[in-house]
């Protein structure tokens, strides 16, 4: 993690089988990601979002090249070093929430400290201090099933970032939101990024989300088409209310 | 963690409660079922052996070889020093004389003429105070109205059949039959009272009287058909029973039709392949009823765990290994497996008790049957009874899980994680 690289990607190949086709979803992609980038990948549907974000993820590997996140090979992380990984350090946010239902708001966003063995004295600061956050205090003991989308999204995002992890990713955050609430959310996440300094990554095609980018790499068809930085003037300017 | 683990297992109705209550269903009734099918057989065993054929029997070889055709002409000569010698060399035996006889019941009305005929199946036992037999056939119990023959010439029939020919206590009824020897025999009875066993064979036309009796009746003195033999525990234990009858044969050498000869339940009943065979059939239910039982538990098992793969995703994604995940599944099983086999065990064997204590009467089911059954069908609870339907509960459910869950293995965790929420 030498210069506060976070992410680090060099011609990553992934290719999928299906039946006898070859279907390559990334082809060679080189980027870099470093600490505190607030990034989105935008691009249109299959053109390989999903599948960066979960190998940069180490939920999946790539077919070829290498991926370094964090400072481990990814290509060549033990499934339990994987894990571990991700309980230690990165927090991931998904388009459908995916909220533990039978668990309440406080429960969900606990178990990731669970996995750490944290103190519940420390579990119980930690969790209220990230439904604080994401402004969702009183709701604590409410069921995904009593919480509205745009509640359950902030609840997965408190869930994500509660554990204060180096690397938030979150796969079309706001995909089921409306123009409100996406938001809100966006906004939730761009004061995390500012106060805690985690660096978040997006994949989306909401123009509503990438208003609030710093960095969009677009990828068409598996490839970096275009990797631009925007000016936080830019970001100022296209922010709504 | 656990109590975490705990926590959602309690509120998720569907992956504890519905497990639990599809595995002590499937328990209990595994348990009922084989309590029952002991029962029933117990039953069975009882009513064959207490009426028809003993544990052991002594009779002429050529009584024992005519099967269901043997008559009295057959009978056994010397009973008493027979007897004798069987009370001498097994003492842990409980052994008695019986005759059966066939013939007319004949009613006659006021003026010596006949009234109404009707063909009997007869059984002559010791009636005496101190007999066995009042055990064995359980006689006291089995009164309905009047009294034991005490006096000569009393006889007990039947209550259905003493109904049906309109005789009541005190009336005269005829036995025509035929002596030992073949020529015609009559004898005149008074009824003393009347009896029902709960066994439709003997309920529906069966006359009982003392042995002394018929010995008189039929001209066969010191002669009986056959005595049986009672070991001391009320179930039948075919191992001890060929034992001894092989020991009494082997005493009793002889090529004389007319000497005595002693053959077990499993033998002298002719359904000595029926026992194997019902030995069997018991079992073969039972299996094809703990494989069915394992199937329905783990396809819920199954169903459990692809309905859980969203939440499988998300726990991998939030940083559990598989292995945590997949150990968390199998406990998660065992648990409810544990649970839900302890309640069907409770609950199979509350039931089989009841079937044990109390027992249910198909009395009104089998009006027509003319085998030998009891009409009350008990279930008996063995040791077997806590383990047959509690080991394949707990074991199906387990491997259920630990099956299904594999899944989460095969499947990459892209994957599963792909899988949110749809
Ligand atoms: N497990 C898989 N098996 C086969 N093909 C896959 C698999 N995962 C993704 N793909 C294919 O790889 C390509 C890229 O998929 P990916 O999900 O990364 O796209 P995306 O940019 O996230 O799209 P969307 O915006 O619709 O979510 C698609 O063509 C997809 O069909
Ligand atoms: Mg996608």
């Amino acid at each position: 993690m030498e210069n506060g690289v976070v992410v680090c990607t060099d011609k990553l190949v992934r290719k999928f089988h299906v039946g006898r086709t070859e279907l390559v979803a990334l082809k060679e992609v080189s980027l870099e990601f470093r600490r505190g980038e607030f990034a989105g990948l935008v691009g249109p549907s299959g053109s390989g979002k999903t599948t960066l974000l979960n190998i940069i993820g180490t939920l999946d590997t790539p077919t070829s090249g290498s991926a370094t996140v964090l400072g481990e090979r990814v290509e060549s992380l033990s499934p339990v070093r994987a894990a571990s990984l991700r309980s230690r350090h990165i927090g991931f946010i998904f388009q459908t929430f995916n909220l533990l239902p039978v668990y309440t708001a406080y429960e969900n966003v606990e178990f990731p400290l669970l996995l750490l063995g944290l103190s519940s004295a420390e579990r119980r600061r930690k969790v209220t201090d990230a439904l604080e956050w994401v402004g969702l205090a009183d709701r604590a003991k409410s069921r995904p099933t009593q919480l509205s989308g745009g509640e359950s999204q902030r609840v997965a995002i408190a869930r994500a970032v509660v554990k204060r992890p180096e690397l938030v990713l979150a796969d079309e955050p706001t995909a089921n939101l409306d123009a409100e609430n996406s938001h809100k959310i966006l906004q939730t996440m761009v004061g995390l990024n500012r106060d805690l300094g985690t660096t978040f990554i997006f994949s989306t095609h909401d123009e509503k989300v990438i208003r609030y980018l710093r960095r969009k790499v677009s990828l068409v068809d598996g490839r970096v088409a275009e990797d631009r930085t925007l000016e936080p003037g830019e970001v100022r300017s296209q922010k709504l209310e | 963690m656990l109590a975490f683990l705990a926590k959602g297992l309690f509120r998720d109705r569907s992956r504890s409660l519905f497990p639990l209550l599809t595995c002590a269903i499937g328990v209990s009734l595994v348990v009922v079922l084989d309590a029952y099918q002991r029962g029933a057989m117990d039953g069975m065993f009882r009513v064959m052996s207490s009426f028809v054929t003993g544990h052991l029997r002594v009779t002429t070889r050529a009584y024992a070889k005519a099967g269901t055709d043997a008559s009295n002409d057959l009978a056994l000569l010397g009973v008493d020093s027979v007897l004798a010698g069987l009370r001498r060399d097994f003492p842990e035996v409980t052994w008695t004389p019986r005759t059966r006889f066939g013939g007319l019941v004949d009613v006659p009305d006021s003026t010596g003429n006949t009234r109404v005929q009707s063909p009997a199946a007869g059984l002559a036992v010791d009636l005496s105070e101190a007999s066995p037999e009042r055990e064995i056939l359980r006689i006291e119990k089995s009164l309905v109205t009047g009294h034991l023959p005490s006096a000569s010439g009393e006889v007990l029939l039947s209550d259905d059949f003493a109904r049906r020919l309109g005789v009541r206590l005190g009336d005269k009824v005829t036995l025509v039959s035929s002596t030992m020897n073949g020529s015609i025999a009559t004898w005149n009875f008074i009824l003393c009272g009347t009896v029902r066993f709960g066994i439709l064979a003997m309920d529906r036309g069966a006359m009982l009287c003392d042995i002394k009796e018929i010995q008189q009746a039929l001209d066969m003195p010191d002669a009986a058909d056959q005595i049986l033999g009672f070991l001391p525990r009320e179930q039948y234990d075919d191992k001890l029973a060929t034992r001894l009858a092989s020991e009494f044969n082997a005493a009793h050498p002889g090529e004389n039709e007319y000497a005595p000869e002693m053959e077990t339940m499993r033998t002298a009943s002719g359904l000595g392949s029926m026992f194997s065979l019902l030995d069997w059939a018991a079992a073969l239910i039972l299996i094809i009823f703990i494989v069915a039982m394992s199937v329905v538990l783990w396809n819920a098992g199954l169903m459990g765990s692809l309905r859980r793969y969203g939440e499988i995703g998300v726990r991998l994604a939030i940083g559990e290994s598989k292995g945590a995940v997949y150990r968390s599944l199998l406990a998660e099983a065992f648990l409810v497996g544990l649970v839900g086999s302890a309640i069907g065990t409770a609950i199979g064997l509350g039931f089989s008790f009841y079937l044990q204590e109390v027992g249910f009467n198909v009395a009104g089911m089998m009006r027509n049957a003319t085998m030998v059954i009891g009409d009350v069908i008990r279930a008996r609870i063995a040791p077997m009874s806590y383990i047959v339907g509690f080991l394949p509960g707990l074991i199906a459910t387990f491997l259920g899980a630990a099956i299904s869950g594999l899944g989460v293995y095969k499947r990459q965790t892209a994957m599963l994680a792909k899988e949110l929420g749809s």
